[in-house]
């Protein structure tokens, strides 16, 4: 604990902490100080992640021992590379949902800003714990929030959607403590690093129950990434959330794909020993079929906020299928891939309500029906009455260009960083030296480029509906507080492309820290002699 | 002790899995916590069975596990009942909310047509 800078490490989860716990004090008596209150601590959280940002360049992984109580008995937070990417991408979705919120949605159940807060205190402290039992419990955090979140506004589809979240993230999180309890009885120990360091002397008949405790905490982390056959609560939760809320609840599927790049990656990388590589093929396989399940997902929904949850299920099973692939130059397209497709998601579900906003209840239903029918409606409408120069309002325009830029982000087109990232994660797969490419591989890359395709298949038809032959057109009332948030996440994922070079650098220093965790481990673990962990327990 | 507390464990687990799959939500609210208890007492047994065991050292001993319960599966099973106990009653509160908005206590929010 040497000097102020180190506390830093605990800031983004005390600031939340503490602006959730004064909202509640305040109460709904004074709308204006928990708005206050809420912009100071998501603005606060902006800047605490790029400070953290730029302290985790450096080569030694920092970590903060809470109570100061040595690694091996107390709990540590660790910030490397990778977490401070993700709280980053936590601050700034945190701080786009805080301020549409503030337009009109948090009036519409109570207490909705607290859980805000608290939500994101969960997410940051899931994203620096270093200690398994540690990310349990802010698993609990963010997903207690999660559930406020997802049943703010009340109504019949929110909670009929949310009993079945609930259920299955209990049961979910029943799995974890089953799995941490197993490796805690096996190994001794909960602390990741520490963990990292004593499978490597894991007798050889404890390592297969240890591997089957550590294979159930993966089917709890693979629950809340929606892989699969885990994954079908996902699209009628996020559709049925109140937007700010689903917006956020779009990271938290990123949760569980961090919880596997971390756990799994120091854990069974290329320096695990004997089980160096374990369950690598389910990764990808898994992936596999949860691009298929989204991509036919996607062409198959006819609302738009179900196309952004199955987009979120597309870009849950790209990441594992990426990460499955087990290769450095992979990892790092794929957290690339994942810093994109987080922000682009996040600004398509604010954006989905604006859009909705102008239609009717049912327009969508109608308009495939339609398509596939032909209701006669057509016949009906009088012929063009001004087939020229029909001025475009400036709102639907608006709304009009975020909703391609939304379509190209998701469906991976140039020019914006979804391109960028599905690049990164297809060129190190064909060029990786000599030899055939293998069959997984040629999966892989015709599971993206399809589903990319899919994506815009489906993201044109709705764009054609809702912008071009829609019935009735009328013009949205949009607050600039609700299109600024869509706005500055579109303009990060523009930002992203423009830098995409340096941003590139970082990932791969990420993704070879991920991937060779000899600095992670000698960072969070005492300088003791190697004799020291020969035996575990 | 080792067999008791397993079967315990099993019989536990394996009525909550079942009440877990059945239709009406009381039956599920039921089913998780029968899974907790069992899932608790499965991460007590983790630290090794032991009678008459203390868990806190007295002043100045060095003690080793021979001696002594571990405590930590005593302290994460606390967490884990706490946490348990929180998101159960959340769950109930949710339950009766969608009994009330959808007028049926099957967890789908309407009955199975027949």
């Amino acid at each position: 604990m040497t000097g102020w800078i180190d506390h830093l490490i605990i800031a983004p989860i005390l600031v939340p902490m503490l602006a959730g716990v004064a909202m509640v004090l305040v109460g709904d008596r004074s709308r204006a100080s928990v708005v206050t209150l809420g912009l100071v601590s998501t603005v606060g959280l902006i800047v605490l992640s790029v400070v953290l940002l730029g302290l985790a360049q450096d080569p030694l992984v920092r970590i903060y021992r809470l109570g100061d109580w040595p690694v091996a008995f107390g709990i540590v937070l660790v910030l490397d590379r990778l977490s401070a990417l993700m709280l980053a991408l936590t601050s700034v979705l945190g701080f786009a949902a805080f301020i549409f919120s503030v337009g009109r949605w948090y009036r519409a159940g109570t207490h909705f800003q607290p859980l805000l807060q608290f939500q994101l205190m969960g997410l940051n402290g899931a994203f620096l714990t270093g200690d398994l039992f540690n990310l349990f419990v802010f698993f609990e955090v963010m997903l207690a929030a999660s559930y406020g979140m997802a049943l703010h506004g009340s109504g019949v589809a929110r909670v009929r959607a949310g009993l079945h979240y609930i259920v299955i993230n209990l049961v979910a999180s029943l799995l974890f403590l089953i799995g941490a309890s197993v490796v805690y009885g096996i190994a001794g120990t909960l602390n990741l690093a520490d963990l990292a360091v004593r499978m490597r002397g894991i007798a050889v008949e404890d390592r297969g129950l240890l591997e089957t405790g550590l294979a159930i905490l993966g089917i709890a982390f693979l629950t809340k990434a929606a892989m699969w056959p885990l994954g079908f609560w996902l699209p009628p939760t996020y559709a049925a959330a109140a937007t700010p809320a689903a917006a956020i609840l779009s990271i938290l599927s990123k949760v569980g794909i961090y919880a596997v790049l971390r756990v799994w990656l120091l854990l069974f990388g290329d320096e695990a020993g004997a089980s160096a590589g374990f369950a690598g093929s389910w990764l990808l396989f898994g992936g596999l079929l949860t691009i298929a399940f989204g991509s036919i997902a996607v062409l198959a929904t006819q609302n738009l906020p179900r196309l952004a949850g199955a987009s979120v299920m597309v870009s849950s099973g790209t990441l594992l299928a990426a990460i499955g692939a087990g290769q450095v130059a992979v990892t790092a397209g794929a957290l690339f891939y994942a810093a994109s497709s987080v922000l682009a998601i996040g600004a398509f579900f604010l954006l989905i309500e604006l859009v909705e906003r102008g239609r009717e209840v049912g327009a969508d239903v109608l308009a495939v029906t339609r398509e596939a029918f032909g209701t006669g409606e057509d016949d009906e409408e009088p012929l063009e009455q001004e087939a020229v120069g029909v001025a475009i309002p400036g709102t639907v325009a608006i709304l009009g260009i975020s909703f391609m830029a939304c379509a190209l982000l998701l469906a991976g087109l140039p020019p914006l960083s979804g391109f960028l990232a599905k690049f990164a994660i297809l060129a190190p797969l064909l060029g990786q030296g000599d030899g055939p490419v293998p069959a997984t591989t040629w999966a892989l890359m015709a599971a993206l480029i399809l589903s990319g395709l899919a994506s815009l298949v489906a993201m044109l038809r709705v764009g054609i509906d809702v912008f071009w032959t829609s019935p009735a057109p009328r013009i949205p009332r949009i607050a600039v507080l609700e299109i600024a948030p869509i706005l500055l996440l579109l303009t990060l994922c523009a930002a992203l492309t423009a830098a995409a070079g340096p941003a590139m650098d970082y990932m791969e220093a990420a993704a070879r820290a991920l991937h060779a965790p000899t600095g992670y481990l000698h960072g969070v673990n005492p300088p003791v002699p190697a004799a020291t962990y020969g035996s575990g327990g | 002790m080792e067999l008791v507390l397993s079967l315990g464990i099993g019989v536990l687990a394996g009525s909550g899995v079942w009440l877990l799959l059945r239709p009406r939500t009381f039956q599920v609210i039921i089913g998780l916590c029968l899974l907790s208890y069992a899932v608790n007492l499965f991460i007590f047994s983790t630290g090794g069975l032991r009678s008459g065991a203390a868990a806190i050292l007295a002043p100045g001993e060095t003690g080793t596990l021979a001696q002594y319960a571990d405590p930590l599966p005593q302290a994460l099973v606390l967490t884990a009942i706490v946490i348990g106990f929180a998101t159960t009653a959340l769950l109930l509160v949710v339950l009766l909310a969608a009994r009330g908005l959808t007028g049926t206590d099957h967890v789908d929010g309407r009955e199975r047509e027949r």
